[in-house]
């Protein structure tokens, strides 16, 4: 069973907020779920399944053809939901996305 | 000029297949102007009753009158000049993209999918971007931010999700085929509750660059379009390699089996027990009946883990739900509300932008992934998984393709399954695909009655990697029979 602490440390962990109206009928729900697939602990799964190898790999390749500098700069900074003021009316200085400073000397 | 003797049909244009617009196109039935202003007209119509479209773009006057001019010019590409509804996880440049979400409501594509590029290179047009369950999580459309879709069988109903929005505009023709994305059965649910054929291609069949990734092992781009024929024509145009997504893959990287003239269809019925509704299964039996009678072979197939792959899949897709979805967090696009300190702008944002279900499923890919779980959940799955795909492939020693009823039943009201294991339920036969890698395709199997109307339901079919040809084969014979 889960409990409503446990389901509030899961979004924390997630960095989400379950608010309280929703905590209650989010844990029932949750622990539906988690009987559901809980029905995977009823599964034998033979050892030659488990450690063979996966089917899928990574795929690499060489780097090449990098896109010129700049290209895509622009459209990708009109989408920045803040831009720094620091450089704003002063073009020339390029475009900043604008984040809360991290670090305090405090 | 129409000329009705050389018509096959009486039809408006929107109603066409794109075999029949790409005709009438070159038979100078029809120009690229009228095709297009008939699918928008119906499309500004209808939009208002079914939410099939979240947006309906303006006419591009350029890209139409360039594939007039190719079509004049003898063009042979079958896609020239045909408009198409996209999903609204797909980027097209310089629209915005949302998935459905206020996360990304005002998000715009800084650039093409590679699908979509393909598509533009094809000369298709675009008529809007489709309606789906936010980020592609749910069956119904329900779970949309901007509303639900409602089917046009009958819109007290849903059309099925995630992409519920073009699998609507394809059936109540206003477009004249869509693009979906299929993470567990996001293209063939629809597909089979609308009257659809839908294809999941094999994974890495098609390329998922400028896609928004909701489970990067499951996910695949595919057709939703009025026949098999359409399906193949669009699958042609989209699929291959792409530098840009390193999980697509060459041709022949799975042998190839020749397959007779008649295929062997494997039906695993200890699974068709009392889940399925009885009318679905009457046209179920019905259409393998008839397929039968067109000399294709019935094969018992066995697939004993078959009862784990919904459970698996609830444990594999929310772990990379979680991962994929991190990166939404207000700073560098989407929605972005701001708090006392860092940490408040990534909270507030997210649970600003992210609708329950969405939530929902974050945390359960949390849960299934922290450590002390992993190996219960996350892990058993995993092996679950290979189990599965080891099963698949050897039931198709013995036949070409595996037969289920696309859904245990038709359309569904609204509301109807408010708890969320009830709607994972929808997904019962389709998950395993995606699961195994393997290609799907559900084809409509005629219909059954509910409160006096006539819902579609679809038969659904896998085949071995890259086998997309059978299922087209099989696809056509379902085609034929009805």
């Amino acid at each position: 069973m889960a409990t409503t602490e446990e389901v509030k440390k899961l979004a924390a962990l997630a960095r989400v907020e379950i608010s309280d109206a929703e905590l209650e009928k989010f844990t029932s729900e949750f622990d539906a779920i988690l009987a559901y697939i809980g029905q995977l602990e009823s599964l034998e799964v033979a050892q030659s399944a488990k450690g063979g190898k996966p089917p899928l790999r990574n795929v690499m390749r060489e780097d090449g053809q990098p896109t010129p500098a700049g290209t895509y700069t622009e459209k990708i900074a009109a989408q920045f939901p803040f831009s720094a003021e620091a450089t704003k009316g002063r073009p020339e200085e390029g475009v900043y996305l604008e984040v809360k400073q991290i670090i305090t000397h405090d | 000029m129409t000329n009705p003797s050389t018509k096959p049909r009486d039809l408006r244009p929107n109603e066409m297949t794109i075999v029949e617009a790409a005709r009438a196109l070159r038979a100078r039935e029809l120009t690229v102007r009228e095709l297009w202003d008939a699918c928008a007209t119906a499309a500004h119509a209808k939009n208002p009753e079914l939410n099939a479209y979240l947006e309906l773009f303006a006419a591009d006057d350029t890209a139409i009158e360039l594939a007039q001019k190719r079509i004049d010019a003898g063009d042979a590409s079958p896609l020239c000049g045909i408009p198409l509804a996209i999903k609204d996880n797909i980027l097209i440049e310089g629209k915005i993209a949302s998935a459905a979400s206020k996360m990304l409501e005002n998000y715009t594509a800084t650039y093409d999918a590679t699908v979509i590029k393909k598509l533009k290179e094809a000369g298709a047009l675009f008529l809007g971007r489709t309606n789906m369950d936010e980020f592609a999580m749910g069956s119904s459309t329900e779970h949309s931010a901007f509303g639900a879709t409602r089917n046009p069988h009958d819109t007290s109903r849903v059309p099925g999700g995630s992409s519920g929005g073009s699998a609507a505009a394809v059936a109540a023709h206003l477009a004249i085929a869509a693009l979906g994305t299929d993470t567990g059965g996001s293209i063939r649910q629809p597909a089979g509750l609308t009257g659809l054929v839908g294809l999941k291609p094999t994974y890495g069949a098609v390329s998922r660059n400028g896609a928004i990734a909701m489970g990067s092992s499951l996910d695949q781009i595919g057709p939703l379009t009025k026949t098999v024929e359409d399906a193949r024509i669009l699958y042609d145009t989209i699929r291959g390699i792409d530098p840009l997504d390193s999980t697509t893959i060459p041709d022949g990287l799975y042998s190839a089996r020749q397959t007779a003239e008649h295929l062997r269809i494997g039906v695993p019925r200890h699974l068709l027990g009392e889940s399925v509704n009885a009318d679905v299964r009457a046209a179920f039996d019905a259409t393998l009946a008839k397929l039968e009678q067109q000399g294709h072979t019935l094969v018992d197939v066995e697939l004993p883990t078959s009862g784990h792959a919904l459970a698996a899949y609830y444990v594999i897709m929310p772990a990379e739900v979680s991962a994929n979805l991190a990166r939404l967090d207000g700073i560098r696009y989407g929605h972005a509300a701001r708090g006392a300190a860092l940490l408040d702008d990534y909270l507030l944002s997210r649970t600003e932008g992210f609708g329950p279900e969405t939530r929902r499923r974050i945390l359960l890919g949390t849960f299934v992934l922290s450590s002390g779980y992993i190996d219960a959940y996350y892990r058993k799955a995993d092996a679950a998984r290979a189990v599965l795909r080891q099963e698949y492939e050897k039931a198709f020693e013995s036949c070409d393709v595996v037969a289920f009823p696309t859904t245990l039943s038709p359309a569904f009201k609204f509301g109807e399954k408010s708890d969320p294991v009830s709607m994972y339920l929808e997904d019962i036969f389709t998950v395993t695909a995606n699961l195994t890698g393997m290609p799907a395709l559900s084809a409509p199997m005629g219909t059954v009655e509910r409160d006096g109307k006539a819902l579609p339901i679809g038969i659904h079919f896998t085949a071995l990697h890259q086998a997309e040809e059978t299922l087209f084969t099989i696809g056509n014979a379902v085609e034929r029979s009805r």
